[in-house]
């Protein structure tokens, strides 16, 4: 199988601070999804890169939901691909860390 | 500290922890649902796709006697007899409960549509369609948790240890992870619905919150865990080609419905090697199965990725179409024509038949700790019943909830311990001391999934086993004490939490398969081929004195424990 290379722009930073850009350069092969990028650098370069999903691959949960160029996706089922992509939280829901927004509906919060 | 009290608290909200919910909430309590996740999204529970095994006789006659000969003769001995009978005996109840609900079972001529599955003697199986059992089924129980106002629901909190005073379950404690705030839960009774394990491996059908948290949470509050040693591989798990937005066991549906053809590199049909033929119908066990499909591959006919083919060329489109209408088009995307290709498929980790042990009223040793779903173990021995974990989830869950509600209403006070609370929670981020090195967590939890597939998978020898407790071992070393980190979403906090509760059920995984020197159902040992009648025994597993002890119980009396 061919291995490929995405560059990953992802924004981050928490609620308050302002926002930085970071560049991660994603070896793939075609057919892997976003979410599996985005997994790949948190275990081979950066485990702090905060980001939520729970069934990683069974478009189930929605809980992957990311902006890609400015609009909202499911980073489980976008694929990688080659070049540049750009990766940010959803603008229109509570910042909690890097890609993670406050997705719960309100009567399921601990906190108001 | 954030502070909060009910009667009834139920951790994890998948199928079992919704429906405990209700139940409790039915018999006049309060109920607190914590997820670590959002709720009813975050488990197997959402991502179940098919069958759902109930002796409802619309089919075809049945009884829940038969349901139950089934599930004792599949668990290979080793069933509590008490929790697969109150499985068989109830489900009717819960599965016709969920229908009053509007779960929308698939209909046919006015009946429900009950389809057969490998290990039922006849048609039990009742579903949604298409590939939409699960959905549904959390669906409809989050409705009716809506309409409850003594339920409160709570998403995005992790339960991190159970709080117990004078040997009594009082309450929990947790981690918020949206601000890392602690949490404190005070309740009467406690439910843990927690779900499997299958994160342990590399390849698993399941969602990142199923690494074991209830397993662990269970045995350091001081109760046991019983036939550790059994998780169960399904069989043909999708392999290649890549494939995203659906469920890697998708093709156990396509395989009730159109039968399909399971086929080595050389293009032959080799399940009949094994003891089981199959003719275009779909009566291959999963154990044997995964066997026969892990054989193959050990003797180099196994597929270009390292599985058997899956085909179903034969089918005409139209018969697809009709079968599975969307499914087919989500297919395509991926590239993938049925009608010209098979696809490869390989064993993949998808339940886990052991887990807490209860009484059967679902309660643990542990006065007021209660454990309902997957989180509990017996029920299925050493081989789980295909379409029996849904059921198990609605008939323990409901079980759960009932019977905490009861304790919880004769209990007097909960009696809360504020100062073992407080000893049990974590201590806030800022005033953690930072660690000189902390250790890579994600790529520690890749090496955990690895090993474990490696030397802890359906087939395993001493020597492989003992290799992977002595890194099991050292990784708890390594692993150290909890970082300092962020507050809001601490990605390495949640990950070293996980890594804590997996590695320590991944230990008792090992060392109940180190113990079990024979093969039964979903535990294969290469060095000690065969089931002998002397291992007619449970291994239940308890935290003694800060380490594991594990002890045999006949099976039969394991059966014969009362409340
Ligand atoms: C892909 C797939 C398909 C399946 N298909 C079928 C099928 O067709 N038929 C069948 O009978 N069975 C099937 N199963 C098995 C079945 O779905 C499960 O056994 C069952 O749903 C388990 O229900 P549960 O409520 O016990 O656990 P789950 O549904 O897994 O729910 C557990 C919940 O606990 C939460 N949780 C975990 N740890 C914590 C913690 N520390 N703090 C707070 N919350 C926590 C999780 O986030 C989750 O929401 C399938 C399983 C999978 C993975
Ligand atoms: S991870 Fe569940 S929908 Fe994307």
């Amino acid at each position: 199988m061919t291995t490929r290379t995405a560059r990953l722009h992802i924004q981050r930073g928490t609620p308050g601070a302002p926002a930085r850009t970071e560049t991660f350069q994603v070896p793939f092969t075609p057919g892997q999804s976003l979410l599996d990028g985005l997994r790949w650098i948190r275990a081979q370069l950066d485990p702090t890169l905060a980001m939520r999903f729970s069934c990683i691959n069974a478009n189930a949960c929605k809980e992957c939901m990311i902006e890609l160029e400015g609009k909202a996706a499911y980073a489980c089922t976008v694929r990688l691909r080659e070049g540049d992509m750009h990766i940010a939280p959803l603008h229109n829901k509570a910042l909690v860390h890097d890609l993670i927004t406050e997705i719960a509906p309100r009567d399921e919060r601990l906190l108001d | 500290m954030i502070q909060l009290e009910t009667d009834v608290l139920v951790i994890g909200a998948g199928g079992a922890g919704m429906y405990a919910a209700i139940a409790a909430a039915r018999d006049g309590c309060r109920v607190q649902l914590v997820d670590r996740s959002l709720i009813g999204r975050g488990g197997a529970t959402v991502m179940a796709q098919m069958t759902v095994s109930v002796a409802l006789g619309e089919q075809c006659p049945d009884h829940w006697e038969h349901h139950l000969a089934d599930t004792l003769a599949a668990g290979r001995g080793l069933c509590d007899p008490v929790l697969a009978q109150l499985l068989c005996e109830n489900a009717a109840l819960r599965i016709r409960e969920m229908d009053a609900w509007k779960v929308g079972w698939a209909r046919e001529n006015g009946h429900l549509k009950q389809v057969y599955a490998p290990g039922h003697d006849r048609a039990r199986c009742v579903y949604v369609d298409f590939l939409n059992t699960g959905p549904a089924v959390s669906r409809t129980l989050r409705a009716q948790l809506n309409r409850i106002a003594a339920i409160r629901r709570i998403g995005d909190v992790l339960i991190t240890d159970i709080v117990v005073h004078g040997g009594e379950a009082v309450g929990a404690v947790g981690l918020h992870l949206l601000t890392g705030a602690a949490v404190a839960l005070q309740a009467k009774s406690v439910v843990v619905a927690t779900g499997g394990l299958t994160r342990l491996y590399r390849r698993n059908s399941g969602s990142l919150n199923m690494g074991g948290d209830g397993y662990a949470l269970a045995l350091r509050a001081g109760a046991e865990l019983i036939d550790m040693e059994f998780v169960q591989f399904f069989p043909i798990g999708h392999l290649a080609p890549r494939m995203i937005g659906m469920d890697p066991i998708m093709w156990d549906p396509f395989r009730y419905k159109l039968g399909g053809r399971l086929l080595n590199a050389e293009g032959e049909e080799f399940a009949d090697r094994y003891g089981q033929a199959e003719s275009g119908n779909y009566v291959l066990t999963r154990d044997v199965a995964t066997y026969a499909i892990y054989k193959e591959v050990e003797a180099g006919r196994g597929s270009p990725a390292g599985g058997a083919y899956l085909s179903f060329t034969h089918v005409p489109e139209a018969d697809l179409r009709q079968a599975f209408g969307p499914v087919i088009d989500r297919l395509a995307k991926n590239g993938i024509d049925l009608t010209r290709m098979p696809v490869e498929v390989a064993p993949i980790a998808h339940y886990h038949m052991g887990g807490v042990r209860v009484d059967a009223s679902m309660e643990t040793r542990v006065p007021y700790l209660f454990a309902a779903g997957e989180a509990v173990g017996g029920a299925s021995g050493a081989n789980r019943l295909s379409g029996n974990a849904i059921t198990e989830a609605f008939v323990f869950g409901e079980r759960a909830g009932t019977t905490a509600a009861a304790r919880a209403k004769a209990r007097a006070a909960s009696g809360w311990d504020a100062k073992a609370a407080a000893a049990k929670a974590l201590e806030p981020a800022s005033r953690r001391s930072q660690a000189a090195a902390v250790p890579n967590t994600a790529a520690l939890l890749v090496e955990l999934q690895a090993l474990m597939a490696d030397y802890v998978g359906p087939f395993r020898t001493e020597e492989k086993l003992r290799l992977a407790l002595s890194r099991l071992e050292q990784m708890q070393r390594e692993l150290g004490p909890i970082p300092a980190g962020s507050e809001a979403y601490d990605m390495v906090c949640l990950d070293w939490l996980d890594l804590r509760n997996m590695l320590l059920v991944a230990q008792c995984v090992v060392l109940a398969a180190i113990a079990r020197k024979e093969s039964r159902g979903a535990h294969q040992r290469e060095d000690f081929p065969g089931m002998l009648p002397g291992w007619d025994l449970n291994q239940i597993l308890s935290w003694q004195d800060g380490k594991l002890s594990l002890e045999r119980v006949p099976a039969a009396q394991a059966a014969a424990r009362t409340p």
